[in-house]
């Protein structure tokens, strides 16, 4: 069951993504949010809420933890052969 | 003169923040270009979206929104919201893994290596900065067309600082801050430049808010009521296809030299996490009241001869004097913040990929490598500078390169998420991609020169069902199928290039890619046996 926490992740920024192409606000402007925003601007700008709430999920639930144990480079070390010497 | 001298004000002390870091500096590339990989979390936020905003977000933005209306910010900012730190997420922390693993300082430098390849990596070297180096002049041209803006007394012609001396002043002060403090200076500078420049838009907002009579929504329901100006609330004139193809472009970010190099600076991993979070919020703050001043500029001020300089022409009437200038230097800080980030990847560039490489370092050590990149700096903005003056009336020519160069950058990252995530990815695939790539952009730039807005070049069928398969856009950009943009075959064939011809040629060695895909987390050193016994 490990693959279901990566395929929930995919599919929320799937959805996310998709929710992009509001073709539904296309031609309309109201009512006006806040009594001055079209709606379709609106709807964006709700959008890069979602989008900022998305990431906080990513990087609540993927990570990468294993980075953040990366050794720095030590050029003292004997590195892998240079392919172009 | 109230705002130029804010302006002059705020160019001094960058110019200040320079010569502060030149001090704090060692004589080593890896503090020169990457500020010895120590940017701390806020300040790696700061400097990451200062990297990526140029005047566009502020100019550019709210002077598209006055021609084609609020879509404007579903098209480029509320997609950038999403894609951009979602490949800050998957690519740019990778990056910054490796870099801090093998010492890579450039994208190319990682590309050499993973691929065990040296011309080929070249060729993606001087694809790459020719695309950035339009980016870089058109930097310097609109810092000078920015600062005769805002230094032009109402009522006169002649601003009190010329076209000519805007560029100079830009060109001089990014050169001096990047000549003496190298990543370091350029990232300390960023933090008032950021912070400037998020403030901007609700300042200008809330301005001019209070200087219009009957509130903003009288003006937008007289935009939408009016057939001639409904298009401007709506979408009703943006084709679907282009919008979405525009949801495409965000993956040029990753892929600018300058971007990838930031990564690399960053102390620690962690950093990226409240970028990530925070990157859709910046771009809210910056873009929403820019694009929404821009439309309501049709209602307020009617028909203008620059539709870029609305938000300015705005701002001078609606704003006091002072203020006029705080957000002038706000702009001026979107200009200047990209134009040393750029300046200072093309140095690492060059540097690192070109004269290091090339024996650079085993003939004149680190410091002749810092020597290098300075020179670099001095000669590549003057000669910016040069083309800038001499270039202005061709300034549309450069405009339509950063286009392609978005396009470019765009059709580059499945090189890199190749290079990142498939094993069997090969040098020959990042060739192919490239070479595509670049293809593609001469292709464009010939049938755009060739045709004039409008022109169809293919189409299927006739009347209304009539398919336009490759045809000129109204703004003059090449399109497909009835309005796809040129990134979507340029994206999709370039990762087309890189699967098959990697597939159709050999893997890289075992230990290059046990090198790059064994498990990065190190394994605790095993107990002698003895002691095991004992702790058992």
């Amino acid at each position: 069951m490990r693959w279901i926490k990566p395929a929930l992740l995919t599919l929320l920024v799937a959805v996310v993504y998709v929710l992009h192409q509001d073709f539904w606000n296309w031609r309309k402007f109201e009512p006006l949010v806040l009594g001055f925003l079209p709606v379709g601007l609106a709807y964006h700008a709700g959008y890069s809420l979602l989008a900022s709430a998305t990431m906080a999920v990513l990087v609540k639930f993927a990570w990468p933890v294993h980075l953040e144990d990366t050794l720095p480079y030590d050029p003292k070390k004997p590195g892998p052969p240079d392919p172009h010497s | 003169m109230i705002p130029v001298l804010i302006i002059l004000l705020y160019l001094a002390v960058v110019a200040l923040v320079g010569g502060v870091a030149f001090r704090r500096g060692k004589s080593n590339t890896e503090d020169f270009f990457l500020a010895n990989r120590s940017v701390g979390e806020m300040v790696f936020f700061l400097s990451l979206f200062a990297t990526n905003m140029t005047a566009f977000a502020i100019l550019g933005s709210s002077g598209q929104a006055y021609r084609q209306g609020i879509g404007i910010y579903g098209l480029m900012a509320s997609s950038s919201g999403l894609v951009i730190p979602l490949t800050i997420f998957l690519i740019g922390t990778r990056l910054w893994a490796l870099g801090k693993r093998f010492g890579h300082q450039t994208q190319v430098a990682f590309f050499r290596d993973r691929w065990e390849c040296d011309r080929i990596g070249t060729v993606i070297f001087a694809v790459s900065a020719l695309m950035l180096v339009p980016y870089m002049i058109i930097s310097i041209m609109g810092g000078g067309t920015v600062l005769a803006h805002i230094s032009d007394v109402r009522g006169t012609s002649a601003p009190f600082i010329p076209y000519w001396l805007g560029c100079a002043i830009v060109a001089l002060v990014v050169t001096l801050g990047v000549f003496l403090g190298g990543m370091r200076g350029t990232v300390w500078v960023n933090i008032l430049q950021t912070t400037l420049f998020l403030c901007f838009g609700l300042v200008a907002v809330l301005t001019i808010s209070h200087a219009l009579p009957g509130g903003f929504g009288e003006y937008v329901s007289k935009l939408g009521g009016d057939p001639q100006t409904r298009f401007l609330v709506t979408r009703e004139r943006m084709p679907p296809q282009a919008f979405w193809s525009y949801t495409l472009i965000p993956l040029s970010s990753i892929m600018f030299p300058h971007m990838a190099i930031m990564c690399f600076s960053a102390r620690r991993v962690t950093a990226f996490k409240r970028t990530v979070i925070l990157y859709p919020l910046a771009i809210l703050l910056i873009w929403l009241p820019c694009v929404f001043l821009g439309v309501l500029g049709v209602a307020t001020l009617g028909k203008v001869g620059d539709p870029d300089g609305i938000l300015l022409l705005m701002l001078e009437k609606y704003a006091p004097e002072w203020l006029a200038g705080i957000l002038g230097a706000g702009i001026i800080s979107a200009v200047m913040g990209s134009d040393a980030h750029q300046v200072l990847a093309l140095s690492t560039m060059f540097t690192k990929d070109v004269y290091q490489h090339y024996g650079g370092r085993e003939r004149y050590g680190e410091k002749g490598a810092v020597y290098f990149a300075r020179a670099f700096i001095v000669v590549i903005t003057l000669a910016a500078y040069v083309v800038a003056l001499e270039l202005k009336a061709k300034q549309g020519i450069f405009e339509i390169a950063i286009r392609y160069a978005f396009s470019g950058f765009a059709a580059l990252a499945p090189v890199m998420v190749a290079a990142l995530f498939w094993k069997r990815s090969t040098k020959w695939g990042a060739l192919a991609s490239t070479l595509f790539t670049a293809g593609c952009l001469i292709c464009f730039a010939l049938l755009q020169h060739y045709h004039r807005p409008g022109d169809v070049i293919w189409q299927i069928g006739h009347g209304k069902e009539a398919i336009k398969v490759l045809f000129i856009n109204p703004r003059g950009d090449v399109s497909f199928w009835n309005g796809f943009m040129t990134v979507v075959p340029m994206v999709f064939g370039s990762a087309f290039c890189m699967l098959a011809f990697s597939l159709l040629t050999r893997a890289p060695s075992r230990q290059t890619i046990e090198k790059y895909f064994s498990s990065k987390r190190p394994q605790p050193t095993p107990l002698p046996a003895a002691l095991a016994h004992t702790s058992s």
